[in-house]
C-alpha cells in the first residue's frame, strides 16, 4: 500500500539516528569512562575546607552539565560551525559530524556522572577490602572498577537513551535535511508539520520501540544489581 | 618475641579520643579477644593493627619491628595478615574468584591457586560452592568465604572483627571451629572482638575488656572474672544470666524454664539443663504492653537505676525473684521518665539469647 521510498526513507533516517547516537555514546563512553573513574576513585576527601568546597562544586558543575539543555547546545555547536565562527572553515554544520559532536556533548557529562557515582559507591569498601588481601593500590583500584561495571553500563545505556530521543540540538546543527541528516525525531516533526501523519507515527512507534528496549535493559541491568 | 605489640597507642577522629593509651602486647600463636560495648574502639583497633588507619600517636610493632607507614611497607606487611570485617564485603564474582583474589594479587601459580582455594573452602565447609555468585549467598555462607578469603594465604597474623555477629548458631558453631583449628595447627596468631562472652571464654587464651577506649582488664579468664565492675559487667554474664532446663519446640526453637512459671524462648534447639545470658542492649524497654516479633516478653518494675554517661542500666524485676538488666540510652531514659517501682515492658528476640 505504500510506496517502495516510504519504507526506504524510513530506513535510512533510523540508521542514521542510530548511527549519529551510538557514535556519539561511543566517544563519550571513551572519554567518560575513564574521567568518571578517575574523579569515583580519587574523591576529594581531604579535611581541609577548600576540598571540599572544590569536592561541592565539582559534583554540582557534573550535575548541572547532565541535565543540559539540547537546545542550548545546539546553539552553541552552531554559532561554532557556522561558516563566519571561529570553526567555520571545516564546513561541518548541516552534517551528521555536527549532529554527533552537538550529541557527544550532551552525553559525556552523563557517562561521567553515572559512572563517577556507581564508583564512588563501591570505592572505599571494596577497596579496603582489597587492600587489606594484599592488593596494591592499583590493584584495588582495578577491582573497584570491576564492581562498578553495572554503573557503567547504566551510564552507557542512559546516555544512549538520551541522545536517540533528542531532537532540539540535532535539528539546529544538522538542519533536518531529507536523505542528509534527517532523523527520527527530527523527521516527526517535520512530518507532523506537513500533515503526514503516518509517517510521522511509523518513526514515533519505532522511536518508542527503541525506549523500550533501552529502558529494558536498564531493567535488567538494575534488578541484577539489586541482588547485591 | 611478641607478634603483635602496641605502645601507648591513642587515636583521634573527628575530635573523638577514640582509643586512649592504650598498651598491650599478643604473643605468636595466642588468640587474643576483645570484649568491650559498641564504641568502646574495637572496629578502631583492629583496623589500625590491619594497617588501613594509623594512630594518632604511639606505635605498633609487628615481629618486634616498628610499623612504618609507607605504601610499600604497608603492602609488605599486610601480606602477612588476614582480616575480617565486620561488614562482610564481597566480590561481584564467584565464590572461587573470592577466595582466589588475594593469591592473584600475590602472582601465586594457577595450581597453587586451585589447591589452596579448594582446601580452604573445605575448612570453612564451603566446598561445592565454588561456582556460585558470591553476592548470592546467604549471611553466613557469605561471612565464611570472607573468612576464607582471609585464610587461603595462610596468615601468621589473622584480625577478625565481631566475625559471629548476626550469625545463626549452626554457622556460628562452624566459624569458632575454623578459628579453634588454624590457631591449634597452624599456630596463627588471632585478634578478635566479640561481643558474645560464652564466645570469649571458650576461644580465647586471653582476653582484653574495651571501654571508652581503653583497656579496662586483661588476662585469662579465670584470672580476671573475679574483678569485673562496671560497664563491663554485663560483657562477663554477670548479669541476666539464667540456668533452667531446655526442651524443644514445634518450630525448632527452645523454651528454657528458669524457675518461678518463667520462661525463655531462644533460637537454638537443646535439650537439657542450659545456662542463658541475654545481653542487656538487646532487651527493648517499653511503658506500654508490646506487640512486637519477639518471642520473649515480660511485665516488670524498675528497681534500681544506674545512670552510666550515655547510657542507663535499670534492673527490671519480673517477678520471681528474677531479674533483668536492661541497658537503654539517656535520651530514650529521659522521655520515657522512668522511676524505681516504674511498671515496664521488656522484649527479646529468641535470637539474642546466648547459650553456654
Amino acid at each position: 500500500m505504500f510506496e517502495d521510498n516510504f519504507w526506504q526513507e524510513i530506513l535510512n533516517i533510523t540508521l542514521l539516528s542510530l548511527r549519529v547516537s551510538g557514535t556519539a555514546v561511543l566517544i563519550g563512553a571513551l572519554i567518560g569512562i575513564p574521567v568518571g573513574a578517575l574523579l569515583g576513585l580519587k574523591q576529594f576527601k581531604g579535611k581541609r575546607a577548600v576540598m571540599r568546597f572544590a569536592d561541592i562544586m565539582l559534583k554540582s558543575i557534573i550535575n548541572t552539565f547532565m541535565g543540559l539543555p539540547p537546545v542550548f547546545v545546539g546553539l552553541i555547536v552552531y554559532l561554532l560551525l557556522t561558516a563566519s565562527g571561529p570553526l567555520g572553515w571545516l564546513g561541518l554544520l548541516y552534517t551528521p559530524t555536527a549532529m554527533i559532536i552537538t550529541q557527544l556533548i550532551m552525553v559525556v557529562p552523563i557517562i561521567i556522572g553515572v559512572t563517577m557515582s556507581a564508583v564512588g559507591s563501591v570505592e572505599k569498601s571494596i577497596r579496603e577490602k582489597a587492600l587489606s588481601l594484599g592488593a596494591t593500590e592499583t590493584q584495588a583500584a582495578w577491582l573497584v572498577l570491576k564492581e562498578a561495571r553495572m554503573g557503567v553500563l547504566t551510564s552507557i545505556i542512559a546516555a544512549f537513551g538520551a541522545a536517540i530521543s533528542e531532537v532540539g540540538g540535532i535539528m539546529i546543527t544538522g538542519g533536518n535535511i531529507r536523505w542528509w541528516t534527517r532523523t527520527l525525531t527530527t523527521a516527526i516533526v517535520i512530518e507532523t508539520e506537513l500533515g503526514d501523519f503516518t509517517m510521522a507515527l511509523t518513526l514515533g512507534a519505532i522511536l518508542l520501540s527503541m525506549a523500550f528496549i533501552i529502558n529494558l535493559a536498564l531493567t535488567i541491568v538494575q534488578l541484577k544489581e539489586a541482588r547485591r | 618475641m611478641p607478634k603483635v605489640e602496641v605502645q601507648n597507642l591513642s587515636k583521634e577522629y573527628a575530635g573523638r579520643q577514640v582509643l586512649k593509651d592504650m598498651t598491650f602486647s599478643v604473643q605468636s600463636g595466642e588468640l587474643f579477644v576483645l570484649v568491650g560495648p559498641n564504641g568502646a574502639g574495637k572496629t578502631t583497633l583492629l583496623r589500625i593493627l590491619d594497617l588501613l588507619d594509623e594512630p594518632t600517636s604511639g606505635k605498633i610493632l609487628l615481629d618486634g619491628e616498628i610499623v612504618n607507614y609507607s605504601a610499600k611497607n604497608k603492602a609488605a606487611l599486610r601480606r602477612k595478615i588476614g582480616m575480617v570485617f565486620q561488614q562482610t564485603v564481597l566480590f561481584n564474582m564467584s565464590v572461587f574468584d573470592n577466595v582466589a583474589y588475594p593469591l592473584k594479587v600475590r602472582n601465586e601459580s594457577e595450581r597453587n591457586i586451585e589447591q589452596m582455594v579448594k582446601k580452604t573452602l573445605e575448612l570453612v565447609q564451603l566446598n561445592g560452592f565454588e561456582r556460585k555468585n558470591a553476592l548470592a549467598l546467604s549471611g553466613g555462607e557469605a561471612q565464611r568465604v570472607a573468612i576464607a578469603q582471609a585464610l587461603v594465604i595462610e596468615p601468621e597474623l589473622l584480625l577478625l572483627d565481631e566475625p559471629t555477629a548476626n550469625l545463626d548458631p549452626r554457622n556460628v558453631s562452624i566459624v569458632e571451629e575454623v578459628l579453634s583449628y588454624v590457631n591449634r595447627e597452624r599456630k596463627t596468631t588471632i585478634v578478635m572482638t566479640t561481643h558474645n562472652m560464652f564466645q570469649a571464654e571458650n576461644l580465647a587464651d586471653r582476653l582484653a575488656f574495651l571501654n571508652e577506649g581503653k583497656i579496662e582488664l586483661m588476662g585469662t579468664f579465670q584470672e580476671i572474672s573475679g574483678k569485673l565492675s562496671g560497664p563491663v559487667k554485663s560483657f562477663a554474664r554477670m548479669e541476666n544470666v539464667f540456668h533452667g532446663f531446655s526442651k524443644i519446640t514445634a518450630e525448632g526453637t527452645s523454651i528454657v524454664d528458669i524457675g518461678g512459671g518463667l520462661q525463655i524462648e531462644a533460637a537454638f534447639n537443646k535439650v537439657g539443663n542450659v545456662t542463658l545470658h541475654v545481653p542487656p542492649e538487646d532487651i527493648i524497654l517499653s511503658v506500654r504492653p508490646l506487640i512486637s516479633s519477639a518471642r520473649n516478653t515480660f511485665e516488670g518494675k524498675i528497681t534500681q537505676i544506674s545512670d552510666m554517661g550515655h547510657v542507663v542500666k535499670l534492673k527490671v524485676n519480673v517477678g520471681a525473684n528474677k531479674n533483668f538488666t536492661v541497658q537503654i540510652t539517656k535520651r530514650s531514659f529521659n522521655e520515657m521518665q522512668l522511676n524505681i517501682d516504674s511498671k515496664v515492658y521488656i522484649a527479646f528476640k529468641a535470637s539474642s539469647v546466648q547459650i553456654k
